[in-house]
């Protein structure tokens, strides 16, 4: 479904990127992990267009969108949040994910009819909050709305681009542990048919919502396997979870 | 799922207050009919401020070159009335073609940048405009202005000395725009211009083309502030290089800063204030007049931060 071939990048004589190569199969469920710096959400902003490569091409479905800029890729299907709330502060959660919708079906350009008259859109808009249970929430500004439930928003936001795949930044950066299983819950809840890459830091998380898992250290990918393998492997734990071998007791 | 649909409709009902408003626009008839021509004044700044309010309040362009536009309407509407047409509605028409033009050529380059680089590009491109203005003198009349303009009536009312046409004429078209500029910002795309003064750099990642928005709104606006300019021409018969000055520019800015940006009334309320403070401070004291608007704004923007309406939501929101 989404795909990278040897993509690179880098910063002067920062090396960013190097030979990135992975292939995330439909409906599957990537984690990226490594540590900080690795290189994880530069491979977001490259996949997404928001950076350009030196080298290398993304192919999402069958098509190379290398050449494309971010909101062609989007309307393509690849959507993304972000690991710091990216939101519109002075609306409200319902009028953002109206005007995410309304983006995609090609009507946000149209300003002789008045919003309401949009009511398809709108009811989109309210079942996709409602669906990651912001339903009761969506009238108030996004800025009033707690953390976690700005980090939802996000997702909601995302999601009302109707992607094919999905890549998520640290969806639950900053959310009390109790609360970001609870959103990973809703993560997994998601439709089969979405294809999702997520980083994340919480390895418990990681484990147990991820159907595979890549791991990458100084812009290179250093491994990718299933969950089992990623816990056995030596190089991983050494480079990466050296402290952390509880996590896989 | 209706509530969520009622909620937005909510938000776009006309309030009582704007009930009151409009019908309260017709009292200077009545009640100062002396200074009409001061409120056909008001109204075509405040037709102005509203057109900066579409950009500057609702996408977040900061202009200080807004007079660009303006200016072409005023100049535009001048030349056309002199040498081809008389005719005002016409000339409108014509004023705001051309200054949409000018508009949507200069928003090319207005679109890519931000914050001080477009106060640095917008002040550029104003002064441009003026200075090729005074140096084109065989047609625009340079330093002296045009002259010599006379406007046919207006569906057969002349434009009289107490400028009761022109206050009619200014407010009815103010109207209008008014009514065009609430409709604009109730529609998807007005909600697309709030997505982008809020997170400019969110946008792409929800498939919006960002550029072509504000290329549009801009457009939009230059139109707006062009029919504005032609309006201030055909209500005094004259144009002058201040059309397309900077200090027209400024003014129209802290106009709506003064009312508050991003309220749709902000302009109007703020050009309300604005010209009659000025007119009475220039009454009471001729040579330094500008002191006391000094005091005005920094009181203003000291005690009520987002402008006099914003202050006012906030003091209805507290009594509540």
């Amino acid at each position: 479904m989404l795909s990278t071939r040897n993509l690179n990048k880098s910063f002067g004589s920062l090396v960013v990127a190097q030979d990135i190569s992975i292939s995330v199969p439909r409906g599957a469920r990537y984690a990226l992990i490594g540590p900080n710096g690795a290189g994880k959400t530069t491979l977001i902003n490259l996949v997404t267009g928001m950076l350009r490569p030196d080298g290398g091409k993304i192919i999402l479905g069958e098509e190379d969108v290398t050449a494309l800029r971010p909101d062609a890729r989007v309307k393509r299907g690849l959507a993304r949040t972000f690991q710091i709330n990216a939101l519109f502060p002075q609306l409200s959660a319902l009028e953002s994910v109206v005007l995410a919708v309304l983006e995609r079906k090609g009507e946000s350009k149209a300003w002789w009819r008045s919003l309401p008259r949009y009511g398809e859109a709108v009811d989109e808009a309210f079942s996709i909050l409602e669906s990651l249970r912001l339903g009761p929430h969506c009238q108030r500004l996004t800025r009033e709305l707690a953390y976690g439930q700005q980090r939802l928003l996000e997702i909601a936001l995302a999601l009302a681009t109707r992607p094919r795949a999905l890549l998520l930044d640290e969806p639950a950066a900053g959310v009390p542990k109790d609360e970001s299983a609870e959103l990973f819950t809703a993560i997994s809840n998601l439709s089969r048919e979405l294809t999702v890459l997520f980083i994340e830091h919480d390895m418990d998380v990681v484990f147990r919502f991820a159907s595979r898992i890549i791991v990458m250290v100084g812009g290179r990918i250093l491994v990718e396997g299933a969950p089992e393998e990623i816990a056995r492997d030596e190089r991983v734990r050494e480079v990466y979870l050296g402290k952390r071998r509880h996590a896989f007791a | 799922m209706a509530s969520a649909n009622g909620y937005l409709r909510e938000k776009i009902r006309w309030r009582a207050l704007e009930l009151v408003f409009w019908p309260a626009t017709l009292l200077p008839f009545v009640v100062t009919p002396d200074y009409l021509s001061l409120a056909s004044q008001i109204a075509i700044t405040a037709l102005f401020a509203l057109s900066l309010d579409l950009i500057l309040g609702y996408a977040g362009i900061v202009s200080l070159g807004h007079a660009a536009y303006f200016g072409t309407g005023a100049y535009t509407a001048g030349l056309l009335a002199k040498h081809y047409w008389s005719e005002p509605l016409a000339g409108l028409l014509v004023a705001g073609v051309a200054a949409g033009l000018v508009g949507y050529a200069t928003s090319h380059i207005i679109v890519r940048f931000r914050h001080l680089a477009l106060i640095m590009l917008t002040l550029g491109i104003g002064l441009l405009l003026a200075e090729a203005a005074n140096s084109a003198s065989w047609l625009t009349g340079g330093a002296d202005g045009l002259q010599g303009i006379r406007m046919s009536p207006l569906l057969d009312f002349k434009f009289d000395l107490y400028g009761k046409t022109a206050y009619a004429y200014s407010l009815a078209v103010l109207f209008l725009c008014f009514l065009l500029a609430r409709r604009v910002i109730h529609s998807p795309f007005g909600l697309a211009l709030r997505g982008i003064r809020e997170n400019a750099a969110r946008m792409p990642a929800i498939g919006a083309p960002s550029r072509a928005h504000l290329r549009k709104a801009y457009t939009i606006a230059a139109v707006m502030a062009g029919i504005a300019g032609a309006l201030l021409t055909h209500t005094t018969s004259t144009v002058s290089l201040e059309t397309l000055s900077f200090e027209r520019s400024a003014d129209v800015l802290v106009i709506l800063i003064l009312g508050g940006a991003g309220r749709l009334y902000g302009g109007i309320v703020g050009a309300i204030i604005y010209m009659v403070a000025r007119d009475q401070f220039s009454g009471m004291n001729p040579q330094y007049w500008y002191f006391w608007i000094g005091l005005l704004l920094i009181t203003v923007v000291m005690l009520l931060p987002n402008g006099i309406l914003g202050g006012l939501g906030a003091l209805y929101k507290k009594s509540q």
